[in-house]
């Protein structure tokens, strides 16, 4: 029988070198005549480890990595293709605890299969949630996702299903799904890992939401960093449309539904949910006041679902296992599963899917194995460049909506960023203000002229004019940018700036040589 | 990609693009990637075909332009090396890494070396954060650098 070897196509594994070990792979296949074929998975989310070849066994899948491209000649010679042997073998995937460690429900089948076939999405459980969903009434659909309890995974947190129940009740001859694909937060990538490593869980979930709430269009707005998850996500939904997934008859129902990918042009805010719809409309990508809601006025002004991509692929699961099943997982009103991505300084990082509940000092200490750099940890920025500041104090605080907020935090789109004892974090707040000026629509005074007036202040911090009064002055300003924005831009720019302030006030002292001179 | 055509052909390009993808929903962000695609940029002269043919003004097409980061006002380098400036990369390093790239390349971000070889760009998160610093080098991903990848990256964009 013919062996499957996998090398995964993954963004982050490409950029470690995978397209090299593939090729070099199907070279030496070809030159020593074996029976085997490479399979281009998605990513298993042990991102230290890639590239990650895995090879089918008898046993299961056997693990190798990180793989170079002169790797491969040794792999195979000590039996690769059987699993043998070698100071790279990692043993059963499955088996590497921080694997086995997770619950995966929405990335159940990211790095198991081949992303770009149906037939592998099928026989992994792929299409049970739509096949059900199309003898359903729409309501059930709803009411099944709203029991579910899933949250927004963009950062909001708002219940999903009460966003399709007002989409659903609503009047319009055209309802649209928008997926928001515009990942543009600095620590997340999990968006990206779907679309590229398992793109038609995305796809199903899109038309499950479109049944369920009378939309017959559906788009991805991607963000033009991800080249990769672009081609995928294209190719998967032409793959979709002619195997009668998408279409004028969605699964052979009554039901018709297609959708197609749109690219952003490098633009942050576009990640805001009424600045993506203007995108889409093809204008500048200003920030909408809100009401109107998107789900009554949205995308040229016609009802409109706009979810994360997290949020959509997390629907198929729960209408193949039921809204009980996913939400026994997680804790208080925070129900399934995140999937939490550790980035930054961190021994392993990658993508960890797990219920809530988990404590920050678990994920960062246990699971991310704590900094590549072996120096100690000093903070850690929750829910990207719009998220706070964590120092070790707060590592008590377990991964859950309301206890991240109730420690004037957010877990946002569940990336987490580790920095060692050498971060600078007066540096990181006039960062995260020097970021909001850059990005900022300018549509509201707060975040347009705020943020500027941020990193002025910020300078005058680190240059020692009048410190205490400019502390003051920076906090004053926070408050009326967290008050008096339209946006999450503006508003929780001041989340980074805070905390930052708040946990790690000696960074905000005058440098010591200031101090000498006067 | 220094392509510099003489006004006729990108007014006549321009109008294929648009005439190719004005039936899309919101076609104008589509139209503006296929032109920057097509000349490396968004050529001047192609902002008036574009406003006559969506019904829309000058100055809105302008202003969307404008409004992205994406979209160049004029040609880059014959290479693009984006480099990632944000937290996670800052964490690891990024920031040193963009003085080096600066210093050995001999210009700032947003600039292109005097023999058009190399544009420098920052790029706010290639969502490649677990393995920190990151950057792209026309198109191509590339993660884990460090000083010594990172000049062989330049020695392959300048070449």
């Amino acid at each position: 029988m013919t062996v499957k070897i996998y090398v995964p196509r993954d963004a982050a594994a490409i950029a470690l070198g995978a397209e090299k070990v593939a090729k070099a792979m199907a070279d030496e296949i070809a030159a020593r005549g074996l029976d085997a074929t490479i399979v281009r998975n998605g990513s298993r989310g042990m991102h230290w480890l890639e590239p990650l070849v895995e090879v089918e066994t008898a046993e299961g899948r056997i693990a190798y990595g990180p793989v170079k491209a002169r790797d491969v000649a040794s792999l195979l010679d000590a039996g690769l293709v059987d699993g043998g042997a070698h100071p790279l073998c990692l043993g059963k995937t499955e088996e590497i605890p921080f694997f086995k460690r997770q619950t995966r429900l929405t990335f159940a089948r990211c790095g198991i299969t081949d992303p770009l076939s149906l037939e592998d999405y099928r026989a992994h459980g792929g299409l049970r949630g739509l096949e059900k969903a199309v003898s359903m009434q729409p309501a059930a659909i709803v009411a099944e996702v709203t029991e579910s309890g899933l949250r927004g995974r963009g950062g909001a947190g708002f219940p999903t299903g009460i966003k399709w129940k007002t989409v659903l009740e609503a009047r319009g001859k055209q309802k649209y799904i928008v997926c928001n694909a515009d990942e543009g937060d600095s620590g997340t990538f999990a968006d990206r890992m779907i679309m590229e490593g398992d793109p038609f869980v995305l796809i199903e979930g899109m038309a499950i939401a479109g049944i369920a709430t009378g939309a017959t269009k559906g788009y991805v707005y991607t963000r033009s960093e991800y080249p990769h998850a672009i081609a995928a996500m294209t190719e998967a939904i032409e793959i979709a449309r002619a195997a009668g997934v998408l279409g004028a008859s969605v699964l052979g129902s009554t039901h018709a539904f297609d959708m197609e990918v749109r690219t952003g042009a490098g633009a942050y805010v576009c990640g805001e949910e009424t600045s993506l719809l203007n995108s889409l409309e093809g204008k500048r990508g200003l920030v909408r006041a809100k009401p109107p809601l998107p789900a009554h006025k949205g995308l040229f002004d016609c009802p409109t679902v706009i979810n994360n991509v997290i949020s959509l692929a997390s629907v198929p699961v729960i209408l193949d296992e039921g809204a009980a099943y996913y939400r026994d997982f997680g804790m208080g009103r925070s129900r399934g599963t995140i999937p939490i991505q550790i980035a930054g300084n961190v021994k392993h990082g990658g993508l960890f899917e797990i219920g809530f509940g988990l404590t920050l000092g678990e994920i960062v200490d246990e699971i991310a194995g704590g900094t590549a750099s072996g120096r100690p940890v000093k903070a850690v920025q929750v829910g990207g460049p719009l998220g706070a500041y964590f120092p070790r104090a707060l590592f008590d605080t377990p991964f859950d909506y309301e206890a991240f907020a109730a420690k004037d935090g957010l877990i946002g789109h569940a990336g987490i960023v580790v920095f060692d004892d050498t971060a600078d974090m007066l540096k990181q707040a006039r960062f995260a203000m020097e970021f909001c000026a850059v990005e900022s629509c300018g549509k509201c005074t707060p975040c347009r002229i705020g943020s500027t007036r941020g990193v002025e202040v910020a300078d005058k911090i680190r240059a020692g004019i009048e410190p205490e009064k400019n502390r003051e002055l920076l906090a004053d300003l926070c408050n009326t940018m967290k008050f008096g924005s339209l946006c999450a831009l503006g508003g929780f720019t001041p989340y980074p700036v805070m905390s930052a302030m708040t946990h790690f006030p000696e960074d905000f002292e005058p440098a010591p040589a200031v101090e000498a001179a006067e | 990609m220094n392509i510099h055509l003489p006004r006729a052909d990108v007014t006549e390009r321009t109008l294929a693009i648009v005439g190719e993808l004005k039936s899309l929903e919101g076609p104008l962000l589509p139209i503006l990637h296929e032109i920057q695609d097509e000349f490396g940029y968004v050529p001047e002269e192609s902002l008036p075909v574009i406003a006559r043919e969506l019904n829309l003004s000058r100055a809105e097409v302008y202003g969307v332009v404008t409004f992205y980061h994406d979209f160049r006002e004029h040609p880059a380098g014959r290479h693009v090396l984006k480099l990632c400036r944000a937290e996670a990369c800052q964490s690891m390093g990024g920031d040193r890494l963009a003085e080096r790239a600066k210093a050995l390349l001999g210009i700032d971000f947003h600039e292109t070396t005097p023999d058009g070889a190399v544009t420098l760009e920052s790029v706010y998160c290639l969502g490649l954060c677990s393995c920190s610093p990151s950057a792209m080098l026309d198109g191509e991903v590339h993660a884990r650098l460090d000083e010594a990848e990172l000049e062989t990256l330049v020695a392959e964009a300048r070449r």
